[in-house]
């Protein structure tokens, strides 16, 4: 670890001017110190400002960006409308680190492709035009979907993937003011560019993240994993299903340990909306949620996973029979 | 006064079995425990002296070559940067259990990625960790194979073994299986990872390190450093866990003395998680190809057992797969081979049960293959196979209760309620019941113990460790039951050469073995109270500080009259573990369900059955078991090191990436001991526990997922991508 200069922002304002790296939680900014994969000068910890409410906002709800992950999956409103956004939070790390991970610390977490943490091997996302060891490595845990030959990293977190089937929205406080940055615009692929991740530019700070009315329907997250806790999905699906005389009036569909992003693929949602579930159905969507899919040697078994657990989970949404 | 036992013949006497006091076998609490919940016990890492500074190891990013320059001048001009050492005696990987001499030292040749090269000394940790990320250093680069697939094994003779016509036997079999498993690279990952910190005083120097074997480490760690044994002290009074991966000494140990006689100062050592994988012992991968022949009653004629393995060139060690398999089933035609793949890949070494652990788990599993091939109950196949005596030397066993322990197992897992594969469904999840037998060697080492009995009590005193596994609880027990005294009335001193050598924490040996020593002085001080009663040892009756001989009793404390008895007990293997095959024996039951989605496997039951002697602490001794069995959870669905296929190193280097079974993963286990004896193994009839668990309980499971939904995963671990049915 290098040496740093240490404060704490007294107000959003003083942390948006300090241009400096905050820490929150810091379960994932800490390890990246350690290994210097993140040098920062100076460190502001925001963990102290007045962020950590939920509040009703409209129609929906506004998450404050220190609100910590287990306080999230326990409130009642999310476990009441959005229990998806609860089950994603409750499926992710350990009890230990859901009590120090924040909100916006969860949005923002590092990739954990095993060379990214590792400096004596090449990496695009670390060192850009270093090269990216995964290819040719140990993938097991990499993306398949939205990847390019620069960088094959998965987005590891959970939570983000509820959000994305929430249509969330995060409200980052930057120099030009506050913007409203829908989670579909909110991450970038790696493309050329694999160390630019998301929207925010340098000392924005994620002050909340809101969520829309409720959608109602059935709200499923289902990860698999490795072991039955505390590891990283190797796909995960949330799904927002709303069923009206028969038929599947829409669903939200978004996946997780498939992409350097939480995944969301329109044409599927719509591929099922009007239709009466079956598994022919869900096969179709799945197609279409695969396509353009770049497996690696040690990952190409994420797709099938990825086909049966959409087709299980949204079997249960849709409440149904267990599909032979 | 020294009481000395070669173990020649068997001791059936079952002298415990009448002393008085009625502590041994009973679940004592740990006598530790209270300092480890309150974080009292100091561990190897967590002394300060004072003035001591902080080393870090540098790793090499090659995987073979030659390190041919190291810019010091970035990493010196570094805030609190102290220097930088490439002593040539620093060692490249650890020194396997009980080895005589040091590993091999210089760190300037690499020979697997992740090799230390450097030591980097500053005043603070993170300062020196920063410096050793700021070394700049140059290599000179040999291609090397990592992978074992690739290269011609070697193919030791004296580790081949054939008999009759196994090939013929397959050919001629009613039922025959010929299959092959893959297990990968495992780490012994215990919870406090390897430190040293070592002072000098004058030419002596004295290491506090996390270590397993203190006599023999001593001798390494001396040899290491060119010194003489007498002129090193190792302390070790607690021990976070080993698993073998601190049998022998590692480069902390050599770099933190030469370090500290470098600076004058003490210098402490410490591998970070990540050291562990790249550094320490791995357990080796393995290929195993299981033949097996059968007659149509499910008899074997042949039994054939092939295992590849790897380590790196020169390595002594390699993974002794096949140990358990000429000796535990019959058949009349055999053939064992062993080969070893000389890769660049980190040093390979004892890890938890080496051998049987994956050894037991295949070969088992194989079992299951060829039950299901002739339609015999698998609980039954096996009782139909187990020898009468040792098959090939003829000898007798000193007992074998592995048909004991299956069908205990059989009766209490409610294994009739077994049914075919994909009969019973319960929701999304396929249930199904595994079984395996459970088989380790036993050994007994050369062990020494100093017993002093005062007026106040009495102490014991042995540089035998306390690795977790309840050494310090069962002296005790074992002191207080043959001198008759209450516990609370028995100290335990562990973890200090300057105490007399013991056998060390390996094998599962160390409490039988250290266990003895302490019987055997013990019963020297009951020999000189005997004398003083006037009765022989065998009418003498000691309880709660009383020694008792027909109708009288007096108080030791008269008996002692102010003086301090003292004996040393030391035992050595003799002439009785050649008579008889002595093995410790169990069964394995496992129930889980997989989902038919996603190929999930959860775990729902566990049950182990053991005969392993007498057992000394019901409550450390079946902790013992139950973290074998998480073990053998962990092997079968979990754990595994991916090796990059291009530098050999460890990829998943850390704990979220390494997976031990979390507490989800680990359901309700049962362990049951059967009732056990063995006067083979010496005065106390007691065997080694710590690793039988492990021994097979992976192939439960495994068996037991094929029986759920008829999938059969012959490449370990079962993650769910090769489960999904
Ligand atoms: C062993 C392990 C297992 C894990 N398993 C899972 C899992 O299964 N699923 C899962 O989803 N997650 C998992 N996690 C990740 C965990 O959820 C994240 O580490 C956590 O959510 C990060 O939150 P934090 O507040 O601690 O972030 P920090 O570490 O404090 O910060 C992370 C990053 O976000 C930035 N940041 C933080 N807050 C703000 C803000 N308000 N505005 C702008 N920038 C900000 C920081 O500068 C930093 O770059 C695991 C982590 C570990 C260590
Ligand atoms: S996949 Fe991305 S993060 Fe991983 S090594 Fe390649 S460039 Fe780095």
């Amino acid at each position: 670890m290098r040496e740093f200069q240490y404060s704490r922002a007294t107000s959003v304002a003083d942390a948006v001017a300090s241009g400096a790296t905050f820490i929150a939680g810091g379960t994932n900014l800490l390890d990246l110190m350690k290994h210097e994969i993140a040098v920062p000068g100076r460190v502001v910890d925001i963990s102290r400002l007045d962020l950590d409410r939920i509040e009703p906002e409209g129609e929906g709800l506004r998450i404050g960006a220190l609100v910590r992950n287990s306080d999230l999956a326990a409130d009642h409103r999310v476990r009441q409308s959005y229990p998806v956004l609860s089950r994603a939070l409750l499926a992710g790390a350990s009890g230990q680190l859901r009590n120090m991970a924040t909100t916006g610390g969860n949005l923002l977490q590092r990739t954990r492709c095993p060379y990214f943490y590792d400096t004596a091997m090449p990496c695009n996302k670390r060192e850009p035009g270093a090269g990216c060891s995964a290819i040719g490595g140990v993938n097991r845990m990499n993306a398949v979907l939205g990847v390019s030959d620069q960088c094959i990293a998965a987005h590891p977190s959970d939570m983000a993937v509820a959000m994305m089937a929430l249509d969330a929205v995060v409200e980052v406080e930057g120099a030009s003011g506050t913007r409203r940055i829908p989670i579909t615009e909110f991450y970038r692929l790696p493309g050329d560019t694999p160390h630019m991740e998301t929207a925010l530019d340098r000392g924005d700070l994620i002050t909340a993240v809101l969520l829309p009315a409720p959608k109602g329907g059935e709200h499923r997250y289902r990860k698999v994993r490795d072991r039955a806790s505390y590891a990283f999905a190797l796909v995960s699906v949330a799904a927002v299903v709303r069923m009206e005389g028969g038929v599947i009036a829409d669903a939200a569909l978004a996946f997780g340990g498939l992409a350097p992003m939480p995944w969301r693929v329109s044409a599927a949602e719509d591929a099922l909306q009007g239709q009466p579930p079956s598994p022919a159905l869900f096969d179709r969507a799945a197609d279409l949620v695969l396509s353009g899919a770049q497996p690696q040697e040690d990952n190409a078994f994420k797709l099938p996973m990825a086909r049966r657990v959409l087709a299980a989970t949204l079997a249960d949404a849709c409440r149904m029979e267990d599909p032979q | 006064m020294t009481r000395h036992r070669k173990i020649d013949h068997p001791d059936n006497d079952n002298r415990l079995d009448s002393m008085a006091q009625g502590v041994l076998g009973k679940p004592v609490d740990r006598l530790e425990g209270p300092l480890k919940v309150s974080g009292l016990a100091t561990y190897a890492s967590e002394a300060r002296p004072s003035g001591m500074a902080h080393g870090v190891l540098v790793r090499a990013t090659i995987t073979k070559g030659r390190v041919v320059g190291i810019d010091r001048q970035a990493a010196l001009a570094l805030p609190g940067v102290m220097t930088v050492i490439t002593d040539p005696r620093m060692v490249r990987y650890p020194a396997q259990g009980m080895a005589g001499k040091g590993p091999k030292a210089g760190p300037d040749v690499v020979d697997y990625h992740g090799q230390p090269i450097a030591l980097v000394v500053a005043e603070g940790f993170e300062q020196a960790r920063h410096a050793a990320k700021a070394l700049r250093i140059t290599y000179e680069e040999e291609p090397a194979p990592t992978d074992p697939d690739t290269v011609t094994p070697e193919v030791p003779d004296a580790k081949q073994k054939a008999q009759g016509d196994l090939d013929a036997a397959i050919r001629d079999a009613a039922f025959s299986v010929d299959c092959t498993y893959t297990t990968p690279t495992l780490m012994a990952v215990a919870m406090e990872p390897h430190a040293a910190i070592a002072e000098w005083d004058g030419d002596r120097v004295t290491v506090r390190a996390a270590l397993q074997m203190l006599a023999s480490d001593r001798k390494q760690l001396a040899d290491a450093l060119g010194v003489g044994p007498e002129q090193v002290r190792l302390l070790a009074p607690y021990v976070g866990g080993g698993f073998g991966s601190k049998l022998g000494i590692a480069p902390e140990a050599v770099a933190a003395a030469i370090a500290a006689k470098e600076l004058g100062v003490p210098v402490s050592v410490a591998l970070t998680r990540m050291q562990e994988f790249d550094i320490t012992h791995r357990r080796s991968e393995s290929r195993q190809r299981v033949l097996l022949a059968a007659g149509a009653d499910g008899v074997l004629t042949g039994i054939g057992h092939e295992a590849l393995v790897s380590n790196l060139p020169d390595s002594p060690f390699s993974e002794p797969v096949t140990q358990a398999t000429p000796f535990t089933y019959q058949a009349a035609h055999r053939r064992i081979a062993h080969r070893i793949a000389r890769v660049h890949r980190s040093c390979a070494g004892s890890v938890r049960a080496p051998g049987e652990a994956i050894g037991v788990t295949v070969f088992e599993a194989a079992l299951d293959e060829l039950a299901e091939a002739a339609g015999i109950d698998p609980v039954e196949l096996r009782l139909r196979n187990i020898p009468d005596r040792e098959p090939g030397t003829g000898r007798p066993y000193s007992v074998n209760r592995l048909g004991d322990c299956l069908r205990e197992g059989a009766h209490r897992f409610g294994w009739n309620q077994r049914r075919a594969p994909k009969e019973r469904l319960e929701g999304e999840w396929f249930i199904g019941m595994g079984m395996a037998a459970a088989v380790r060697v036993n050994m007994l080492i050369e062990s020494r113990a100093r017993v002093t009995l005062t007026e106040d009590g009495a102490k014991v005193e042995t540089d035998m460790t306390d690795i977790g596994t309840g050494t310090y609880t069962i002296l005790r027990q074992i002191a207080a039951e043959m001198l008759g005294l209450p516990v609370d009335l028995v100290e335990v001193h562990l973890g200090d050469t300057d105490f007399p050598p013991a056998a060390g924490s390996g094998g599962s040996f160390g409490a039988a073995s250290s266990g003895t020593s302490v019987y055997l002085a013990c019963e020297d001080i009951r020999a000189r109270i005997a004398e003083r009663m006037g009765c022989t040892d065998a009418e003498l009756r000691l309880q709660d500080g009383r020694a008792s001989f027909r109708n009288d009793t007096r108080e030791l404390r008269e008996l002692l009259a102010g003086e301090v008895l003292v004996a040393e007990g030391h035992v050595e293997p003799g002439d009785a573990e050649k008579q008889a095959r002595q093995a410790t024996w169990g069964a394995h039951f496992a129930e889980v369900a997989v989902s038919r989605h996603t190929g999930e496997v959860r775990v729902r039951r566990m049950l182990g059955v053991f005969a392993c002697g007498r057992i000394l602490n019901e409550k450390t001794a079946r902790s013992q078991c139950l973290g074998g069995m998480t073990f053998g959870i962990g092997m079968a669905l979990t754990e595994g090191v991916e090796h990059d296929p291009r530098t050999g190193h460890i990829v998943n280097r850390d704990l979220a990436g390494y997976h031990l079974p979390s507490h989800a993963d680990v359901p309700e286990q049962d362990v049951v001991f059967l009732p056990d004896r063995d006067g083979f193994a010496g005065p106390m009839q007691a065997k080694g526990i710590g690793e039988l668990g492990i021994c097979g309980a992976g192939g439960a499971v495994l068996n037991a997922i094929y029986n759920a939904c008829g999938v059969r995963v012959r490449d370990l671990p079962a993650t769910p991508d090769k489960v999904m049915p």
